[in-house]
């Protein structure tokens, strides 16, 4: 009907017009996935004219004047004019109109849009991750989002990260909640990055709804799934690249360390090691030896399809990665299937299910350690050639190296090591509609992981005198173990308006879920040569080979939690929002008495842009002033703390046998109860101008009873073999900070379009309080026979860096004598502060020397789309975090770093760098000599790609076409000697210690993404 | 349209209902392991308790290396100054009241009293033939472990028959060190009194230990009476003697021999790591003293030991203080650079080379299956009472209580008439100048046994013969600040610390 009218009423118009009148057809199709939109309304402007594209979004229109513009308008569509001129054809292409605000959010057993979203609340869309490339998801997340923080624990491929929301809160474990649809992965590598559709981070009160857990916030991820009435379609990408180091620690070459080693020999009198300095050359660059460049190479298709009742998608993914130290001995492989499917039963009830298998098999070599390949790399001497006369492995001379330092090619070379994983984790949800207004669902999802870990020792010396590696005989070490969990969830959702104005959503449910550890196999084989197996396999074959000795099964009945929740969201004509939660939720780590806690939790919104006085404003188009607290508990510690345990070790010898018999385990606290975060958080979101989001945020995380191991008294025979520190509720620690982040959009034609995106995080840590007074917790190490480095400790950050301060280097005797007594200093010397003003430089006067938490970091990204050309770029930075730069083994013939040029040598020669001398010094004392800043700036992504034109791709038989070539990790700026100033184990207390971290890569990929 | 209303509505209470069945005992879970207040059921469980009362002899490695580098025997040695800093401190006598090694020698001997005590709270739970053996057992290691905290820190707070649990430290107070000492002779006289000279199996307490301990312990008291008694009935009753050879003693085979009146035991089955010395089954002080890249041509003369640390080094002043012709001298002492050129072995140099290690506990040539970190996997049994130091206290006893001269000259020239093969070295001196006999015989025939500063503090002989030792403050060493500070800040440090 409506159709004939306006063909009636164009009819009318060309009655009037004098210009020329053509027919006018075409096709519009979407931007995003090259797939033709069905009901667009093409209209001529200033007319009534107009018609609707059909099923394969065709359509035809009559009688157009060649000066007339033609509106393509479609829901969810940027509209699009036209100028008609003469053109007869049209292949309209509308990009999707993702207005931000009307964005779905999930908070927690159901969803909002971001304009009713009072809490904090970052989202990460796939195309952000799509730029990316990352090979974790993690990568995706550095930057990106304020507040969040991430930390890669080595740069070898399948290596993990640490997350950290809004700093660290607890000095146990900070890592946040992370669901992929619903189902909790605590490993995030088992995720192909390309089946994301989004991921949310809730950072502040309102993670609560997730109770238990959600403490250090949640990180809600979301894998794509197929779209209802859809045809098929296939998603196809692949990239390879190569991978380098981006820096070599400047270490000296074998001429300089000739010269070096005889001066610090002489400096004490022994006789020089080197006698003939001019035939050492330049010698053996250990880290040209070990660094190679490497390949990465990731390829995954998806196919998707809808029907009326249900959506389909399936996807499978394979990435293959080798290392930048002894490529396939630290590979990493990972094959990844996925299959989404949702179905409509009946009008009124829905089926959701997912499965993710996943399988990863990983190589790794000995990191971030004394006697780790890189430390070896460094400390190893250039003198050395890596292979000697008869081509075997140069080994360690038994003089000068002590028993960690060894050829690290020989030792990668006798490295044999697989871990596999086998994951499946499937969920199934049911949604049930019923009374208007109700919803009913119930979710089970459910993890199985299989760990099968081989290692396998071959018989070999490493040094002329023994090393703490050598293997007198062949031995291979096999465990298999296994974890499980799943969570069950029901919820009743109740959803009403009032009077139009009065909107009200009422939420009640209950979870639980349970965890479970089997230690499966847990056997070792020794001597094979000797024990019959077959001994004409390679080293390399003889990991397969593996004859089961012992074993061991065990199954560990691990923890459970049952929850109930409510949450009430209200809001006043999408004006004032107002949501509260309040949970029970009850652990089996507690005793009888305190397994259950309540934990409440509010949040406040108010759109000011929805009042009238601000509705005519041009330069804000919306303003939301939002605000929550609550206490969120977690319970994140071992179970069974709270009763004593015989699992202590007990043995001792009988007849030349080790017994085995009982002991008490950890000590125990049965007063053990949850720990209480109370976030709050006060943040505003804002957009002017039609081109700027602004959302700033403040926020104050307060951690209380934390559940802290401290130091407790020796009487308790906590020393004992087996047993350990028992869990105290005794401990606050506060992170307070803000976030800002902006972004930037402009459409400056429909070629050209950019924007940009920055954002910044201040953190500001502070342990409030340790068990009572002088009481800390330690952790880390550094050097050899040290004391523990790092600390928790109340009115300092969170692992702080404990040990002597320095100032400058003694010059003369005369300094030395009018200092504080200091043992074995002479000239050249460093010079300890005497804190405690005792006269005595000791263990004593040790004192706060710097901490690994960053004072701000930030992340800018850049994009940039102009016609067939995409452009994108993306850096971070971190300021005000030190590093302990640990990668130097102090003995007399390790090689050292090339700032030892600049060593003290005189009187005058140098107030920073200590003389060398084989002599006893206290140089080597953890000390801020070994405190380095640790700020940077790191390019981390760079890309560009190339988009056929449809007509193009289409000719070849694609909807869509894109080429792209991309640099991950191009360059850093550090003041930092090491190679990496991100270098972090991740421990609340002990992190930031470097022994000679595994650089992250420098990547270069080409790369096609392919839509058919 | 009503019933089906209703029906929905059914359905939903149902399924809340199912729900929430799942009631509050969904999370009491028992762990798999056994709760340590149900023990104590069967004889199985006391003696699988009592292995782990013994496990903490093992950790007393540290005590025996550190009571000889805080002596005039030998320094701290090591990579460089500042390896292992709280042992560097102990022979410099700088030791601060923040030590981490005097830490670890007060929370382990703590450990091995509360499992120890661990049976002795039981003691009346289940009863089965011969529990008095083992409850003599327990009360003889809980003696044990005492007398080290007596010897190394003065006042320890006493705790007798129930364990220190949770709690209870912030309500313990130091006991007086002569009422530990009348436990540790309580606990000594019942464990003579339920024990037999010869154990079930080898590595057990016998009532000759628990003698001569207590001999020991009357001899730390200046109890030269009652030293003497129960020494002597070691000496006359128990069924001891001296070894022939000397040498033979420190190595493997001599083990558990004639003359071992008590010994830790040791052996090198199991892996150890540095994250926790004391679970090793291993003697972490033989690694610690050895010979810094000690490289031997294989089957050659010098092939009989293997690499270590090179801490717990004897000075030249230890080395002098054997009389020309004493066959120990070789046995206590490796003079490295005499060995090097003698046999063509390599080794390296630490901090404070002296050119000597304590050859007695050096690692030997170490078994193919020995499981490593090597280094803290020596199977080296410490021989902590020997009957030569039974004689020689026996000797002392005798000579400084003014009881007998004769006895003490008689059994302080049978182990001079080992040591030279002869009777010409023999001592006829008596009086003072026998008691300086005996402390000098009792330097070299124990040297690098761990006695050497406890027997110079317990005859006031320390600040003489020590550097750096203080009269007055050293003697004993400093109660850990920490643990101070962790018990509520109620207990006065050791005087002068």
């Amino acid at each position: 009907m409506k159709q004939t009218i306006y063909l009636f009423l164009s009819v009318l118009f060309t009655l009037n017009s004098f210009s020329q009148k053509i027919e006018v057809s075409g096709t519009v199709i979407d931007k995003e996935d090259n797939t033709s939109i069905p009901g667009v309304n093409v209209v001529v402007e200033n007319t009534t004219t107009g018609t609707l594209t059909d099923f394969d979004g065709v359509f035809t229109l009559q009688n157009v004047s060649s000066n007339d513009n033609l509106i393509f308008s479609s829901l969810g569509y940027v509209t699009q004019v036209v100028p008609v001129n003469s053109t007869a054809t049209f292949n309209i292409v509308l990009s999707q109109n993702v207005d931000k605000l009307d964005e779905v959010v999930v908070i927690g057993y159901g969803t909002q849009t971001k304009k009713e979203v009072t809490g904090a609340v970052a989202i990460i869309s796939s195309e952000a991750i799509e730029k990316l490339k990352p090979t974790r998801i993690e990568q995706a997340l550095q930057g990106q989002v304020a507040g969040v923080n991430i930390t890669t624990t080595s740069g070898s491929p399948g290596a993990s990260s640490s997350i950290r929301i809004r700093g660290v809160s607890t000095n146990g474990d900070n890592q946040p909640l992370i669901l992929v649809d619903g189902n909790r992965i605590e490993d995030l590598s088992v995720i192909n990055p390309s089946d994301i559709e989004s991921i949310n981070v809730l950072k502040d009160a309102t993670a609560g709804i997730y109770g238990v857990q959600a403490a250090n916030g949640v990180i809600i991820i979301t894998t794509k799934s197929g779209r209802k009435n859809a045809d098929f379609k296939f998603v196809f990408n692949s990239y390879v690249g190569t991978q380098e180091t981006t820096r070599k620690i400047p270490v000296l070459n074998a001429t300089e360390y000739g010269l070096l080693a005889n001066e610090a020999y002489a400096a004490n009198g022994d006789a020089l090691p080197f006698t003939d300095i001019s035939s050492l050359g330049q010698g053996t660059d250990w880290q040209d030896e070990v660094f190679q460049t490497a390949f990465v190479g990731s390829s995954d298709i998806s196919i998707s399809k809808g029907t009326e009742k249900g959506a389909y998608n399936f996807s499978t993914s394979y990435l293959d990665q080798d290392g930048i130290v002894g490529l396939s001995k630290s590979n990493f492989n990972r094959l990844t299937s996925k299959l989404n499917a949702n179905i409509d039963i009946l009008e009124n009830l829905k089926l959701t299910s997912s499965i993710i298998y996943t399988n990863t098999n990983g190589s790794g070599l000995n990191e971030n350690n004394i006697g780790s390949v890189l430390f070896n790399a460094l400390n190893f001497a250039p003198n050395l050639t890596p292979t000697d006369i008869d081509g075997d492995y140069t080994l360690t001379p038994a003089n000068g190296f002590g028993q960690e330092i060894i050829n690290p090619l020989s030792q990668i070379a006798t490295t044999f090591n697989k871990t596999e994983v086998n994951k499946i984790a499937p969920t199934i949800g049911l949604n049930y509609k019923f009374l208007s207004n109700f919803s009913a669902d119930v979710k089970f999802q459910y993890n199985y992981a299989n760990v099968f870990t081989k290692n396998y020792f071959p018989i070999n010396s490493y040094g002329e005198s023994s090393t703490v590696f050598d293997k007198l005989n062949n031995s291979l070490t096999n465990y298999k173990v296994a974890y499980e969990d799943y969570i069950f969830d029901a919820y009743i959702n109740y959803e009403n308006t009032f009077k139009d104005v009065h909107n009200l959503k009422i939420l009640l449910g209950t979870s639980v879920s349970q965890n479970n550890f089997y230690n499966k196999t847990n056997s070792a084989g020794f001597d094979f040569v000797n024990g019959g197996l077959d001994s004409s396999l390679s080293d390399a074959d003889r990991i397969e080979d593996f004859n089961e000795l012992a074993n061991t099964p065990d199954k560990v009945d691990g923890s459970r939690l049952l929850s109930y929740f409510t949450r009430v969201q209200y809001n006043y004509d999408s004006k004032y929002l107002v949501s509260a939660v309040l949970r029970r939720d009850g652990s089996s780590k507690f005793g009888p008495e305190n397994k259950f806690g309540f934990f409440p939790s509010a949040s406040v919104g108010w759109i000011v842009s929805e009042e009238d006085f601000m509705q005519d404003s041009k330069s804000i188009n919306f303003l939301k002033l939002r605000a929550s607290y609550g206490i969120v508990g977690n319970d994140r510690i071992q179970p069974f703390r709270y009763v004593s345990l015989l699992d202590g070790e007990g043995e001792y010898i009988f007849d030349d046998i080790i017994n085995f018999g009982t002991a008490t385990g950890a000590l125990s606290n049965p007063e053990i109860r949850w720990e209480k975060q109370k976030p709050l958080d006060i943040g505003l979101d804002i957009k002017l101008f039609d081109k700027f989001d602004i959302t700033v945020d403040y926020f104050e995380k307060k951690t209380e009873d934390l559940l802290v191991q401290p130091q407790v008294s020796g009487i308790l025979g906590v020393g004992a073999p087996g047993s350990g520190l028992p869990f105290v509720n005794a401990g606050t620690v506060e992170n307070k900070g803000l976030e800002f982040s902006i972004a930037y959009s402009h459409d400056v034609s429909d070629d050209f379009d950019f924007s940009v995106n920055y954002n910044f995080t201040t953190i500001e840590n502070e342990v409030l309080e340790v068990n009572g007074e002088n009481s800390f917790v330690s952790g880390g190490s550094f050097g050899v026979g040290q004391e523990a480095p790092s600390r928790m400790e109340a009115g300092y950050p969170i692992g702080y860096f404990y040990g002597l301060q320095t100032n400058g280097i003694f010059q003369t005797q005369a300094d030395v004598d009018s200092h504080a007594t200091q043992m074995n200093a002479n000239p050249g010397d460093i010079r300890f502060v005497d804190v405690n003003g005792d006269g005595q430089i000791d263990s004593d006067d040790r004192t706060y020397i710097g901490d690994p938490i960053a004072d701000i970091s930030m992340g800018l990204n850049f994009n940039v789309n102009y016609k067939n050309f995409d452009f994108s770029a993306y850096a971070f930075a971190s300021i005000g975090n030190e590093i302990v730069r640990d990668y130097e083994r102090n003995v007399p013939l390790a090689n050292k770093s090339v700032y030892y040029l600049d060593r003290w040598t005189g009187p005058g020669t140098s107030n920073s760098f200590p003389r060398v001398t084989t002599g006893a010094t206290g140089n080597t004392l953890f000390s801020d000599f070994y405190v380095e800043d640790g700020s940077f700036v790191r390019l981390q992504n760079i890309q560009l790609g190339y988009t056929l034109n449809s007509d193009t791709s289409e000719k070849i038989g694609f909807d869509k076409l894109r080429f792209y070539v991309s640099g991950n990790n191009l360059f850093t700026i550090s003041d930092y000697k090491g190679y990496d100033p991100t270098a972090s184990n991740g421990s609340p207390i002990g992190g930031g210690i470097d022994k000679g971290f595994y650089p992250s890569p420098k990547t270069f990929i080409f790369g096609l993404n392919v839509n058919f | 349209m009503r019933n089906i209303k209703l029906k929905y509505i059914l359905v939903s209470v149902l399924f809340i209902g199912l729900v929430s069945s799942c009631s509050d005992d969904f999370v009491n879970v028992e762990s798999l392991d056994e709760n340590s207040e149900d023990y104590f059921n069967s004889e199985e469980d006391y003696q699988n308790a009592l292995v782990g009362a013994y496990d903490l002899l093992q950790a007393t490695y540290l005590n025996a290396m550190l009571g000889e580098i805080a002596s005039d025997n030998t320094l701290a040695g090591g990579e460089n100054a500042t390896d292992v800093i709280g042992i560097q401190e102990v022979d410099d006598m700088t030791h601060t009241t923040s030590n981490s090694q005097l830490r670890d020698v007060w929370g382990w001997m703590f450990a091995g009293v509360n499992r120890a005590n661990f049976i002795l709270e039981f003691q009346d739970k289940t009863e089965f033939a011969g529990k008095e053996e083992v409850l003599a057992q327990a009360r003889f290691l809980r003696a044990y472990y005492y007398f080290e905290l007596v010897k190394w820190f003065g006042d320890v707070p006493l705790v007798v028959d129930k364990r220190f649990l949770f709690g209870d430290q912030f309500d313990v107070d130091r006991t007086p060190k002569v009422e530990v000492y009348t436990q540790i002779e309580i606990d000594l006289i019942y464990a003579i009194e339920n024990l037999t000279y010869t154990a079930s199996q080898q590595g057990r307490v016998t009532k000759g230990a628990a003698q001569a301990l207590l001999g020991k312990v009357y001899l730390y008291q200046d109890k030269f009476l009652e030293a003497s008694q129960v020494l002597e009935t070691v000496i006359l009753s128990g069924p001891y003697d001296l070894v022939t050879d000397y040498n033979s003693i420190f190595e493997h085979e001599g083990e558990n021999g004639i003359e071992s009146v008590f010994e830790v035991q040791y052996n090198d089955d199991q892996g150890a790591s540095f994250g926790c010395l004391q679970c090793s089954e291993g003697n972490v002080a033989v690694g610690f003293s050895g010979v810094r890249s000690y490289v031997a041509t294989p089957d050659s003369e010098g092939d009989i030991f293997s690499s270590g640390f090179s801490f717990n080094v004897p000075v030249q002043e230890a080395v002098d203080e054997y009389e020309a012709g004493d066959l120990r001298k070789d046995v206590a002492i490796l003079d490295i650079e005499a060995w090097s050129t003698q046999t063509g072995i390599q080794y390296g140099t630490g901090f404070e080379h002296t050119g000597f290690f304590n050859r007695k506990y050096i690692p030997r040539k170490r078994s193919d299956t020995a499981a490593g970190d090597r280094n803290l996997t020596n199977p080296n049994n410490y021989r902590a009472i020997r009957f030569a130091d039974v004689l020689l206290m026996a000797a002392e006893a005798f000579n400084r209580g003014s009881i007998d001269d004769a006895k003490a000259q008689n059994y302080l020239n049978r182990v001079r008439e080992r040591a030279f093969g002869d009777m010409l070295h023999n001592i006829t001196s008596t009086g003072a100048s026998l008691t300086d006999a005996i402390y000098h015989e009792r330097r070299v025939e124990l040297l690098g046994e761990g006695h050497r500063f406890f027997d110079l503090v317990r005859t006031g002989r320390a600040g003489a013969e020590i550097d750096g030792f203080v009269t007055g403050k050293h003697e004993v060493f400093p109660i850990p600040l920490i643990e101070i500070q962790l018990t509520g800040n109620r207990w006065s440090q050791n005087p002068n610390y």
